[in-house]
């Protein structure tokens, strides 16, 4: 069987720091044609006038449709058909926005769903207690589990549901939540011990105490997010809607007055005409569009393999003023690397650089490898591999000695090479008759003082006391781009403020290099608690990401909070956003998606006003010319006739909101930089076009629709 | 000096006066609204009306105050005209007429000042000096005392306190509003204006015929009438009257007087809120419109078609000679732009399209500068959708001065936005369905009576007062009408005002960073312009176009 996957791993975690460059743009998937095509039957459904109550503006618009209609049957004419059809068309339209985002995350439920498939747990009978060996089991239904239930797992068996590790070590395929196929370690104790219900243990055996109940773990809580069924209107979409709502009202106050104002001056207006105006002026664009663009604000965090639990968090993620970011995988990759090495008393950069070497060749760890690199690149020692040294004794690291080397066995007697921390390999020189010096001691404060972590290189040839040979600095290596990053996020307005574990001393100096505005030095979980209630009380919202369970306060307190999927469910249950990666450098572009998702509200909403300027000049002269001449003058844009002019501004009017949907399941293009350019920007091209482009579109629609024999 | 150049020179000399009046006189109104010490008199106020100064009101509680102050003024003012045969210097007047007279009080209370009736043959000198001109100054004072509840809601923070609607009304009355009256009256005086006692006398001109002369304590209600952008006049003629407006130099300083506090009060927002940017931006905004109007209405005036027009070099028909084209012009777009509604010419003869500017000012909500108050909050609401929307496209959601536009402001500011549109479409609509509205009053026909009809509501709607003229508005239905239609447009907005300003003063600020809509900057100046002109401008397009542009559009 092979292992359904939500999607493959949309992004690469470095790639999403391209070194050096300094725009980039957040994309989704291109829209499909087909998909408009397939989301047809259930933009038809949507017509059911309950459902469509729920957007104001469309619901207004299917009303005049449904009276238009009528009166087309009652009185037919070319024109009337042409604009109920364009009206009916304007609707679909709509609803066939919403169906294409909705489609989406259906695809991505489906396959979903596969990975639900009928699984047998192993129930635990009676109490589990740490330790026990001999356990009853029995096989119940995974949909019968309650909380609080132990499961026993074995390699090849599926985990019937979320749960936390409580006995045992295992390798689990997440790959069907995360799309990640290397495996992961789930560990009983500590931050890795969650497990998610529809993921496969491929070694070992586990007992899981079941967190969750069933129909609402985690692939439960993806469906119903992806598939858009929990989706709530967030409080902006909203506040929007309010405003809309009015707007429309006030149309539509100002079309039923006009009726006996035309009366008067003799110029009687049909329904379809006074409809058509109508649904010219509110502002259908936007109210047709914006479900669509919240879902798929929430479908580009998916595409990212971010679960953001409710769209509110998407929001606040635009509004985030401070993000609290970790700086070990954030800021600086996972692992020290050696930068330099630092010989001491007489010794040559040559010769600290071949005991470096030869005392990391057995080292497997990153910092290790990084010692060997640094020798081959900067000091030109070719790389000698483990079986080329005969009568070798490799010495492992291990956490008693903390040390690592090589005895070698040479003609002048034993060659013994250690490397490690500066301490042991002190006590290791003393231990074997050397002595070390004050400058030592300088060149280890020295690096210590820069943030770094020294190693100290030690020698014994035969029985010559041992020496120490200097120093290997190794420094946290910070992620190429990540400056650029933070000076975007500054220019954005929003503070970065570094946490780390490291004493203050190093973390300035890290912090200096990677241009963060702030740092929190020594960070205990109360510590993070309690600079995040500081920046809330100051109004700021703010943003981390966490893993471990002593996290889950903060997360909860955090006004978006990621939990690394790696964590502990308590710190998944903190959080209002997952991410299945586990890459804590998304946290900004979370932050950039909610931006994104607002201004293609705000780009959209000015942009569906700016139109009903041109709809003006198209509609209102042909509705009174024939009484008042002078107000031929308004048909600025020479249309063909009254009928060709009401019908190209409701065919624009529907054309539109088509042309628009790719763009409000994308997003508006969205460059990271200071709100004062990003309104100058937004405001020119859909302010300034929003006003311009229907004058154009709807004079085009005119030389065309005018050879339609009746509309002439 | 040719016209032009006089209109120039006119205008330039009143906003040098206005630039000059700006700053002191915007500090001294926020020093007003926001100084703890209460003066011996404001004090013996708040005992004998049982207010304690010091405390404060929720909004709630402010607008409870607000609308029981008006209620009880427009019982008042209603129950003064209906008993002046009864009292002193009644000039032998009789009651005025139910209909008439809560129109009137209507009108008054509400800082309209339409006036169904003609001053000098209907009202006596102590229902013009006690009823009338009291309410001149008080409605004045509520409108600002309005405005600084809503700056209040923008300045503070997590609380439910608005200030108190009674001190800010007795301190906005007397240190502000009589002082600056007192003033100005001695200078009317001096430009000519009349300030007396006497009953109309009878005098018999050298050809031998009679003429009535009506006297009144006539200075002293005209500058207040323009200070407080009420407009009501104390002859029918109103400031087309030479006893009311004798001069050019009186003319300016009436137009000043109707401009002055209505702009100023932008310092005062700038102060309170800690930056006089933010003030000078909605002063940017309403000086690009107050200037526009003023152009276009000169300019269409300008314009000549038909041989009286041609003629005299412009359209002078229903202006006075010795304010020409400029000075009236200058006059009908502050009245207009302002709530103020008091005209020296006659709006109805102005050309189709300047007339039409007249209109489409009062649309606009009045808000360039609007009345007294009234038309810095109408302004603010409008900043208020402005920043909503474009907040939104710099990736936020929305804040103003450090406060969240959420649902519940978005239902404050949508319902007051609403509001005016809907009484003026619904009202103009059914008067010209119903038989007592087309054809009932209406003296004209075609576009131009239409206008007269949409003119009336507009005017009443958003508490202007000035009219078009044309329809017969005595009858009960019109009087009523228009009563409901200054009722509903005065204190509906208010509610939503101070609704949203209690909803403002609750939330913690936010603070401002370089990702913050920055709303004092040109960029701002172009957008709430624009916001103006589209979603309120445009509401009335399809009635402008049955009206004015129809008759002007050749």
């Amino acid at each position: 069987m092979s292992t359904p996957t939500l999607h493959d791993p949309a992004v690469e975690p470095e790639a999403l720091l391209p070194a050096g460059e300094t725009e980039h743009r957040l994309s989704a998937g291109l829209l499909d044609p087909k998909q408009l095509l397939t989301s047809f039957p259930d933009a038809i459904k949507k017509l059911d006038p309950r459902v469509m109550v729920k957007s104001p503006v469309m619901f207004v618009v299917e009303v005049g449709s449904l009276l238009t209609t009528i009166s087309a049957i009652e009185k037919p004419s070319v024109f009337a058909w042409v604009i109920t059809v364009w009206l009916w068309l304007t609707v679909v339209f709509a609803n066939l926005a919403e169906a294409v985002a909705e489609g989406r995350g259906k695809a991505q439920a489906d396959t979903l769903r596969r990975t639900k498939t009928d699984t047998v747990a192993r129930k635990v009978q009676g109490t589990w207690a740490p330790g026990a060996t001999n356990v009853t089991e029995a096989e119940v239904p995974a949909t019968e589990l309650k909380l609080g239930d132990y499961v026993v797992v074995e390699a090849g068996q599926i985990i019937p549901g979320d749960g936390d590790v409580v006995e045992g070590v295992a390798s689990v395929d997440e790959s069907a939540i995360t799309g990640e196929s290397a495996p992961v370690i789930r560990e009983s104790g500590g931050d890795r011990s969650a497990v998610t219900g529809g993921t496969k243990v491929l070694s070992d055996r586990i007992v899981v105490k079941i967190t969750s109940e069933p129909g609402k773990t985690f692939i439960d809580r993806m469906i119903a997010l992806v598939e858009g069924a929990a989706r709530q209107k967030t409080p902006n979409e909203i506040a929007l809607n309010i405003l809309l709502a009015s707007l429309t009202i006030v149309f539509l106050l100002a079309v039923v007055t006009l009726q006996p104002m035309a009366k008067y001056a003799g110029a009687e207006q049909t329904i379809i005409v006074l409809v058509a105006l109508l649904v010219a002026l509110i502002p259908t664009t936007i109210g047709a569009l914006l479900s669509a663009i919240g879902i798929a604000g929430m479908d580009r965090l998916v595409q990212r393999n971010v679960l953001a639990m409710s769209g509110r968090a998407v929001e606040a993620a635009g509004d985030v003023s401070t993000l609290l970011l970790d700086k070990t995988g954030t800021i600086t990759f996972g692992n020290r690397q050696a930068a330099e090495f630092l010989p001491i008393d007489n010794v040559t950069d040559r010769q600290i650089a071949d005991a470096a070497q030869l005392s990391s060749l057995a080292d497997e760890t990153p910092e290790g490898r990084s010692i060997v690199v640094l020798a081959k690149e900067k000091y030109g020692l070719r790389e000698r591999v483990q079986g080329e040294l005969t009568h070798a004794t490799w010495i492992e690291f291990t956490a008693q000695t903390r040390m690592s080397g090589v005895d070698l066995d040479e003609p002048s007697g034993v060659h013994a090479v250690r490397k490690g921390a500066a301490g042991s390999v002190a006590a290791w020189v003393r231990e074997n008759g050397g002595t070390t010096g004050q400058e030592l001691e300088i060149a280890v404060e020295r690096i210590s003082n820069r943030g770094g972590t020294p190693l100290v290189v030690a020698e014994k040839r035969g029985s010559e006391p041992a020496r120490a040979l200097g120093v290997i600095y190794l420094k946290d290596v910070v992620k190429p781009g990540i400056k650029q990053r933070f000076e975007d996020l500054r220019a954005m307005g929003i503070r970065t403020v570094m946490i780390t574990g490291d004493n203050p001393l190093t973390a300035a100096a890290i912090a200096e290099e990677a241009g963060v505005d702030d740092f929190l030095a020594e960070a205990t979980p109360e510590d993070k608690m309690a600079l995040i209630k500081k920046e809330q009380a100051g109004g700021k919202l703010v943003a981390m990401t966490g893993d471990g369970t002593n996290d889950a306060p903060a997360l909860a307190q955090a006004d978006v909070g990621v939990a690394m999927n790696t964590g502990t469910s308590a710190a998944k249950e903190a959080g209002n956003m997952v991410d299945l990666d586990s890459n804590p450098t998304k946290l900004i572009e979370i932050v950039e998606i909610g931006k994104q998702l607002l201004i293609t509200r705000g780009a959209l909403t000015t942009f569906s006003i700016a139109n009903d300027v041109a709809k003006y000049f198209a509609i209102i002269p042909a509705m009174f010319a024939s009484v008042y001449p002078g107000l031929r003058h308004l048909n600025i844009m020479a249309l063909d006739s009254p009928k060709s002019a009401i019908t190209s501004a409701i065919i624009f009017n529907a054309l539109i909101i088509i042309g628009l949907i790719p763009l409000a399941l994308r997003g508006v293009r969205y460059k990271p930089s200071s709100a004062q350019s990003l309104l100058r920007r937004n405001l020119g091209i859909y302010g300034i076009g929003g006003l311009i482009l229907p004058f154009v579109g709807i004079k085009a629609i005119d030389l065309i629709v005018q050879f339609i024999p009746g509309l002439h | 000096m040719n016209s032009s150049l006089a209109g120039f020179l006119q205008a330039l000399a009143l906003v040098g006066a206005l630039a000059l009046s700006y700053r002191p006189l915007g500090d001294y109104i926020a020093h007003t609204l926001t100084s703890r010490k209460h003066l011996r008199i404001e004090r013996g106020i708040f005992k004998l009306i049982g207010v304690d100064g010091d405390a404060e009101q929720t909004w709630g509680a402010y607008l409870r105050s607000v609308l029981a102050f008006s209620f009880v003024s427009v019982l008042f003012l209603y129950g003064f005209q209906r008993l002046q045969e009864h009292l002193w210097l009644s000039l032998g007047f009789p009651a005025v007429t139910p209909a008439m007279a809560w129109n009137t009080a209507a009108s008054f209370v509400t800082n309209t000042n339409w006036q169904s009736y003609s001053g000098e043959s209907t009202m006596g000198h102590l229902v013009q000096m006690g009823g009338l001109a009291v309410q001149n100054f008080l409605s004045a004072a509520v409108g600002i005392a309005v405005v600084a509840a809503l700056i209040r809601g923008f300045t503070r923070n997590k609380t439910d306190h608005l200030g108190n609607f009674w001190v800010d009304l007795t301190r906005i009355t007397l240190r502000v509003l009589l002082p600056i009256s007192f003033v100005f009256a001695l200078v009317l005086v001096a430009g000519g204006v009349v300030e007396n006692l006497h009953a109309a006398q009878i005098v018999h001109t050298l050809s031998g015929a009679t003429q009535s002369i009506p006297g009144g304590p006539v200075a002293s209600q005209e500058v207040i009438k323009q200070l407080g952008t009420n407009g009501g006049g104390f002859y029918n003629a109103n400031s087309a009257h030479p006893f009311e407006n004798p001069n050019p130099f009186t003319n300016l300083l009436a137009i000043y007087l109707m401009l002055v506090i209505s702009f100023a009060l932008c310092r005062t927002f700038g102060k309170m809120v800690g930056s006089h940017k933010q003030g000078y931006t909605i002063l940017s905004v309403m000086g690009l419109y107050w200037i526009a109007s003023a152009s276009l209405i000169t300019f269409f005036e300008h314009q000549h078609s038909g041989i009286a027009a041609q003629i005299a070099g412009a359209a002078m028909e229903g202006k006075e000679v010795r304010f020409g084209i400029p000075g009236s012009s200058l006059f009908a777009a502050s009245t207009t732009l302002t709530s103020t509604g008091a005209v020296n010419s006659m709006h109805d003869s102005f050309t189709p399209l300047g007339g039409g500017t007249a209109i489409l000012n009062m649309m606009f909500g009045e808000i360039a500068p609007g009345g007294t108050g009234s038309g810095l909050y109408g302004i603010l609401i409008l900043a208020v959708v402005t920043v909503f929307v474009a907040g939104l496209m710099v990736g936020r959601t929305p804040e103003y001065l450090g406060k969240k536009l959420g649902a519940r402001e978005m239902k404050f500011a949508s319902l007051y936005i609403l509001t005016t549109p809907a009484i003026v479409l619904c009202g103009t609509g059914l008067a010209m369905s119903l038989k007592a509205g087309h054809g009932g009053g209406m003296n004209n026909t075609g576009p131009h009576g239409f206008s007269e009809v949409l003119y009336a509501f507009t005017s009443a709607a958003n508490n202007n007062g000035s009219a078009f003229g044309g329809i017969t508005v005595t009858s009960t239905h019109w009087e009523t009408a228009l009563g409901l239609a200054m009722l509903f447009g005065r204190f509906l907005p208010m509610v939503f005002v101070l609704a949203l300003a209690g909803s403002l003063a609750k939330q913690a600020p936010v603070p401002e960073s370089t990702g913050t809509l920055r709303t004092n900057t040109p960029l701002f100046v172009g957008m709430l312009s624009g916001v103006i002109l589209i979603v309120v401008g445009l509401t009335y397009f399809p009635a402008l176009a049955l009206g004015p542009l129809a008759e002007g559009l050749h």
